[in-house]
């Protein structure tokens, strides 16, 4: 089957345009766009490597090293797979949690998701949004903002301090922490660390509320835009816990269809592939899921933010759940499917992550000493987070001499594969056809993708490997324009 | 915690190490990172990061010297030391940033101008997943560790 867009009719006529937001080592991300002699749009793909490597990288090992060795997938959210392969290796070991254990991964989740979603919105979105998506490229940038804007770069750059150094007291370090482990974990906050988190905690949540009003500003401003912008029509899917709040950290799947109606509820993640299938497409090697019960053609769905407030039927913090409200209200009788409403609803999320801290940290438990537990041994285990870019599945057999036989991984950035090639046909079709491509056109592109904050940025880092170039070829595959971004 | 005020007691020099060690000569970075730290030399501390992000614009904060050092795949073999401006690139559409930009930003987040800032540019060959730091970098790293201490020890790296 194909979507409209995905595939040309008539592609050995049609010239080529490659962006490559990150072209570096395993070349993670690219979009390629055919478009006829007259500028109009026949194709569009969003094209990005999997992590197959890393999961054959991984068999072989002793299970206890993988929630350490799974933190080198990713420099971005490795916070989020050491989680998801603790919560599968608890299954290994039979473990349930002691309440001390939960509440410090948890504390790290919230954390990671603080500091995640503060990166994303101040620094990686807000030039977009506070200064256009066409506007200088020289100033689209984190040091623009920085110049226009000071008290926000500030607040942004120190909301993702605080919640480094969350990850940094629950985890051991800033980066390749060791304190999620299978059965617990390795530490508790000393009171000391406790005080130190506390002491901040207020200033944390009034910028978040602050962040949450100004995202609201921006949508609201420009409404028709950002409701209009990549929007598209799709399934949902997120985790909820057991009362149908928002859970980050554990629950069941909850699908809700594109009018909002529920497709199924609390299933249970250990059979995550009873609800999910992968299909595998010729052209790309990022595999497209989608809901085993409606099908590769009406199955795919969105995750993230976006989904996870509005698939939830409340959030545990008064602040975060107010602004859930009102984001619901916006939306009106429907959910709101407009891609750039990810970043609004990315800034309840942290709204929610700073309040489920600052609980945490005035819970007894998590100075408590009872840290680890273990039950009967077994050889499968799943464990599924929220990361900060949606639901993350890790799924690991280990055979009887602790070694990991088979590892498959289901990340964020492959769930929302379908949705962000929806959202950049949405862009390609109303801003690009027929058009002489410019910088800023092509930046639609990016701030469509970057709406979803997807992974594009591999754990490799070696200088003179990070250009990012947009290349305009001929039918026969000949360069014939190129703008290029060297870091080099 | 909250404040870009330098924090109490913080090293005049800070040699930020850039890499992931699970991907061949990308593990330069991290690998010069421990023998450095484990030197324990009272002005100098060791951080390490897989990439750079904007927050590292705070751990510049107090610093007199801060010397990054990153595995390079075009640069001349073993190592080479360069200075470093303060220069907004485009780095930013990825999630990392260049040092150039992280001096930028720390320039735009204090209003003050940025410490002395160098790149150990240690080459590199291979980046797959998985493998082991190659031999040709191996040597690299030993002589890049031999001239940072020496420089370190002196004081003006």
């Amino acid at each position: 089957m194909s979507f409209e867009l995905e595939t040309a009719s008539n592609a050995e006529n049609l010239r080529r345009v490659a962006i490559d937001p990150v072209s570096r080592v395993e070349g993670h991300g690219k979009v390629t766009i055919l478009l006829d002699a007259d500028d109009h749009v026949h194709q569009v793909r969003l094209h990005i490597v999997e992590f197959r490597g890393f999961e054959k990288f991984i068999q072989g090992r002793p299970y206890w090293e993988v929630p350490v060795m799974v933190q080198r997938l990713c420099g971005i959210c490795p916070v989020s797979h050491h989680l998801a392969a603790s919560k599968a290796l608890d299954m290994i070991v039979g473990a349930k949690l002691t309440p001390t254990a939960e509440k410090i991964r948890r504390l790290m989740h919230y954390g990671q998701i603080l500091q995640s979603h503060a990166l994303h919105f101040y620094h990686l979105s807000s030039p977009d949004l506070l200064f256009g998506f066409d506007s200088d490229a020289a100033k689209r940038n984190i040091v623009g903002v920085a110049a226009a804007h000071p008290e926000i770069a500030k607040q942004g750059v120190l909301l993702r301090k605080y919640g480094q150094e969350v990850i940094r007291y629950t985890a051991g370090k800033r980066i390749h922490g060791t304190g999620s482990v299978p059965g617990g974990v390795n530490k508790s906050l000393t009171p000391e660390e406790r005080d130190a988190l506390r002491a901040d905690v207020y200033q944390v949540i009034a910028w978040s509320r602050d962040a949450v009003e100004l995202a609201k500003k921006l949508h609201l401003t420009n409404v028709s835009l950002y409701n209009s912008f990549g929007a598209f029509r799709s399934n949902m899917l997120s985790l909820v816990a057991a009362d149908g709040a928002l859970d980050l950290y554990d629950g069941g799947l909850r699908a809700r269809d594109e009018s909002g109606a529920v497709l199924f509820d609390h299933f249970d993640t250990r059979r995550y592939w009873d609800a999910i299938v992968e299909e595998v497409r010729p052209w790309s090697y990022m595999k497209f899921p989608y809901l085993r019960s409606l099908g590769p053609e009406r199955g795919w769905y969105k995750v993230g933010p976006l989904a996870r407030v509005q698939n939830c039927d409340t959030i545990a913090t008064p602040f975060a759940d107010v602004a859930r409200r009102d984001f619901v209200d916006f939306g009106g009788s429907q959910p709101v499917h407009a891609t750039l409403a990810y970043h609004w609803a990315r800034m309840i999320e942290m709204l929610f992550a700073a309040e489920s801290i600052k609980a945490l940290l005035h819970d007894d438990d998590i100075v408590g000493a009872e840290l680890m537990a273990r039950g009967e041994r077994a050889e499968r285990g799943v464990g599924v987070i929220e990361a900060p870019r949606g639901t993350l599945i890790h799924h690991y057999r280990v055979n009887e001499d602790d070694q990991v036989v088979r590892a498959n991984l289901i990340v964020s950035t492959t769930h929302n594969n379908q949705a962000m090639n929806e959202a950049i046909r949405q862009v390609a079709r109303r801003y690009l056809d027929g058009r002489k491509l410019t910088e800023g056109l092509l930046n639609h592109i990016e701030v469509a993708i970057r709406a979803f904050d997807p992974c594009l940025s591999c754990a490799t880092h070696a200088l003179g490997r990070m250009p990012l170039a947009v290349e305009l070829e001929d039918a026969a595959g000949n360069t014939i324009h190129r703008l290029s971004r060297s870091v080099a | 915690m909250l404040t870009l005020a330098p924090a109490v007691g913080v090293r005049p020099i800070l040699v930020l190490a850039i890499g992931n060690p699970s991907r061949g000569d990308d593990a330069l970075g991290p690998l010069l990172a421990e023998k450095i730290a484990a030197l324990e030399l009272s002005d100098v501390e060791v951080q390490c990061a897989y990439q750079l992000q904007v927050e590292n614009a705070l751990d510049l904060i107090g610093r007199r010297e801060v010397v990054f050092v990153d595995a390079t795949a075009s640069g001349p073999a073993p190592y080479a030391f360069s200075p470093l401006q303060a220069l907004a690139d485009e780095s930013f559409t990825t999630h990392a940033l260049s040092p150039g930009t992280v001096l930028d930003c720390y320039r735009r987040l204090t209003g003050a101008p940025s410490p002395r800032a160098q790149v150990l540019a240690i080459r590199g060959y291979a980046f797959e997943l998985g493998a082991p730091l190659g031999a040709e970098a191996a040597a690299h790293l030993d002589a890049a560790v031999t001239e940072l201490r020496s420089r370190l020890v002196d004081g003006t790296p």
